[in-house]
């Protein structure tokens, strides 16, 4: 047992953004278990100010690449909102579908790359191309679908090129389409095999439980991504209008992001709050994948938001076969070349609310009767689950004291991962730190 | 330069879009690995280590931590490139510079503000440490990326393209932006990209940075078909130039 132990893990990697954790622990007591983001702050609700509706999506975009349609359909629903633009069944599906797309090469990105080392005990996935070839790219595969499919949408999966308020300025080809839904069809082999793995690699993630608060977008019709009212497994349905009072952002020492609170200290946001608010919405592939695993709502072990995330990408492929689907039974309407949409531009407000790959994101936007923002305010998933990270490894510490300190800095870090933080949102982190003596 | 050189990617200020285009090579990533050999990437991997010949930096410098760990891997590396737009020239982060920073920092922080260091500007890279190369676009294109990184394994000598993105429009025969009457930076911005944006249904937004000297490197024709001149649009329609804008005005009153 580790009388004293002092863990300082500056820039936790395998991460998007900077994070800290420090642990120091002094005669078997724990005297700091800190998570502290050091991300440069990015200023964007500020950048924001005196922007026009036409440039808000754009600049928005750049707060975070690996989830940058969902920011752009974020700050979009913002806009139209705001503005009172409306948006057609057709151009609805291709938001859904460029979403879902970005959702899925995310979460794969998350769960092969990123998460799956731990579990194999390899520091990146470079030596898996020699250890499980084939998986890594069965990994690469799926990874590519998820972009290729954002990119027919959006004309590019990073940044995209297409989405304007109130549609698109071009369509995709409706062979294009066709194609991608052969190539959706054709990938559950490749999920069953990643699948394969995870539940073999299954009893590497930690058992850890927390009872916490989850909360999600949910919907009467669907598995809510796009669209839906806010949830709370402690309260229930929630006014996406009172954002602010659920999320109530503070500031906190030693990190540059907002941490949040809404019924208890903590609540977590992303794939696991999803599953645990509305896995009785889920498609039938992805509710065996879950079968596959015992994943059963209510589940409170953070490390599973990694099977959530599975789970997920089962979901998206089959959500993603329904969305194109839908643009083919009757025939994509055609739209001129260079589309604009019109759009008459008043004064007001508006609150897009999306599910993104670690959670529900609020754009928050106040136009002038110009159509330029006087007032931003956006609230990012990987915020809201900082103190839920904070609240875990409170209660997770003290009862792994008796481990080596590397085996508790993996521990930390994995527990990190597990909520797959995007700390280039607005703000970046970790580091695991165990503070010197 | 070694056979297979030993590099290393580093994120600052930024959304890390560029380091993912590099993942979203997909399979020819690994392609790559074959003739250089990855020693850092935290974004996705744990292992590190601080000897390398090429060091590719994607962000700005917006903290005075950003710049003494840029310094040192300026000592560390033979050469340095600036990966995408934020640290070519500043990029999107620069939008804050034209903003007065106490306000900046009150939008977002409120009654917290004082709480928050950083530096009143989002810099590009090359304010702080001498630059090799530079990789412009928000996000980089891929195809860019290995073509410059084969270059360098080669000792190739990086070189921008000097002409605006209107030339390329051009060449793909897109319709100008301009006679759809909308505002579009692509007379006075550097071109490579294909003019990609305008090939997509919209205008360009200058993510590759201006021409050299815009006064003289624009393409003159449409604007003043429009009624605009170069100085207008650099000065009311610029995203990406809050770095490069003020630079530029300095540089004109030297001469």
């Amino acid at each position: 047992m580790s009388e004293t132990i002092d863990i300082e893990s500056e820039y936790v990697t395998r991460v998007e953004g900077h994070g800290n954790i420090v642990v120091n622990v002094a005669d078997g007591d724990v005297e700091t278990c800190e998570w502290n983001v050091v991300e440069s702050p990015r200023f964007f609700e500020s950048m924001l100010v005196d922007r026009d509706y036409t440039e808000a999506h754009h600049v928005t975009a750049r707060i975070c690449a690996i989830c940058s349609i969902s920011h752009t359909t974020a700050s979009l629903k913002a806009t139209e909102a705001a503005l009172g633009i409306g948006l057609s069944a057709q151009d609805e599906h291709l938001r859904k579908l460029a979403l879902y797309g970005e959702t899925l090469q995310s979460h794969v990105l998350h769960l092969g790359y990123l998460a799956l080392p731990d579990l194999v005990g390899k520091q990146s996935v470079l030596p898996l191309l020699d250890s499980h070839e084939e998986e890594v790219e069965t990994v690469v595969r799926l990874h590519r679908l998820g972009n290729d499919l954002t990119e027919a949408i959006a004309g590019r999966s990073v940044h995209a090129q297409r989405h304007l308020p109130g549609g698109f300025s071009k369509l995709p080809e409706e062979d294009e389409l066709d194609a991608l839904r052969d190539r959706l069809e054709s990938a559950w082999g490749d999920v069953e095999a990643v699948a394969d793995l995870l539940l073999e690699l299954s009893e590497e993630l930690p058992e850890f439980e927390r009872e916490t608060e989850f909360i999600s977008l949910t919907h009467p019709d669907e598995y809510a991504f796009y669209d839906g009212t806010l949830y709370s497994s402690d309260t229930g349905e929630l006014d996406v209008s009172d954002y602010r009072d659920i999320v109530n952002e503070a500031v906190v020492e030693g990190s540059t992001a907002k941490f949040t609170a809404h019924n208890r200290d903590s609540y977590m946001v992303g794939a696991l709050a999803r599953f645990n608010n509305n896995a009785a919405q889920l498609g039938p592939m992805a509710t065996a994948v879950a079968d596959r695993f015992g994943l059963e709502s209510v589940c409170h072990n953070p490390y599973l938001n990694n099977v959530a995330q599975l789970v997920e990408i089962a979901h998206l492929i089959e959500a993603s076969i329904t969305e194109i689907d839908a643009l083919l039974a009757g025939g994509l309407d055609p739209q001129s070349e260079y589309h604009t949409p019109e759009v008459d531009v008043t004064a007001g407000s508006g609150i897009g609310a999306v599910e993104v790959p670690r959670g529900v994101l609020f754009h928050d936007y106040t136009y002038d009767e110009g159509g330029e923002i006087t007032d931003a305010n956006c609230v990012i998933p990987t915020n809201q689950n900082h103190a839920n990270i904070q609240s875990d490894m409170e209660a997770l510490v003290p009862t792994i004291l008796d481990r080596s300190e590397d085996e508790i800095e993996l521990t930390l870090e994995m527990l990190v991962r597990a909520y797959d933080p995007c700390i280039s949102c607005s703000t970046h982190y970790l580091d695991v730190e165990f503070v010197g003596e | 330069m070694t056979d297979r050189p030993r590099v290393a990617f580093f994120d600052f200020t930024g959304c890390e879009g560029d380091q993912l285009q590099v993942v979203n090579l997909e399979e020819r990533l690994f392609d790559l690995l074959e003739v250089v050999e990855v020693v850092s990437f935290r974004e996705a991997m744990s292992e590190h280590s601080d000897d390398y010949e090429i060091a590719f930096i994607e962000g700005s410098v917006a903290t005075a931590h950003d710049e003494k760990r840029l310094v040192r891997i300026r000592e560390n590396a033979d050469m340095v490139v600036a990966l995408g737009s934020c640290a070519a020239f500043g990029g999107i982060n620069a939008i804050r510079n034209d903003q007065d920073f106490e306000t900046v920092k009150e939008r977002v922080y409120g009654d917290d503000a004082d709480m928050i260091e950083a530096n009143s500007e989002a810099r590009p890279i090359e304010s702080v440490v001498e630059v090799d190369a530079t990789i412009p676009g928000c996000p980089i294109d891929r195809e860019e990326f290995v073509q410059v990184v084969t270059g360098l394994i080669r000792g190739v000598e990086p070189t921008l393209p000097n002409h605006p993105v209107c030339v390329e429009c051009k060449l793909e025969e897109n319709e100008c932006a301009f006679h759809r009457d909308e505002i579009c930076l692509g007379p006075v911005t550097r071109g490579g990209c294909g003019a990609d944006c305008v090939g997509e249904g919209t205008h360009c937004w200058g993510c590759r940075g201006m021409v050299d000297t815009p006064s003289e490197d624009a393409y003159t024709a449409v604007l003043e078909a429009h009624g605009l001149d170069a100085e207008e649009i650099v000065e009311e329609y610029q995203l990406y130039w809050g770095w490069q804008r003020p630079q530029r005005a300095t540089q004109g009153q030297a001469q």
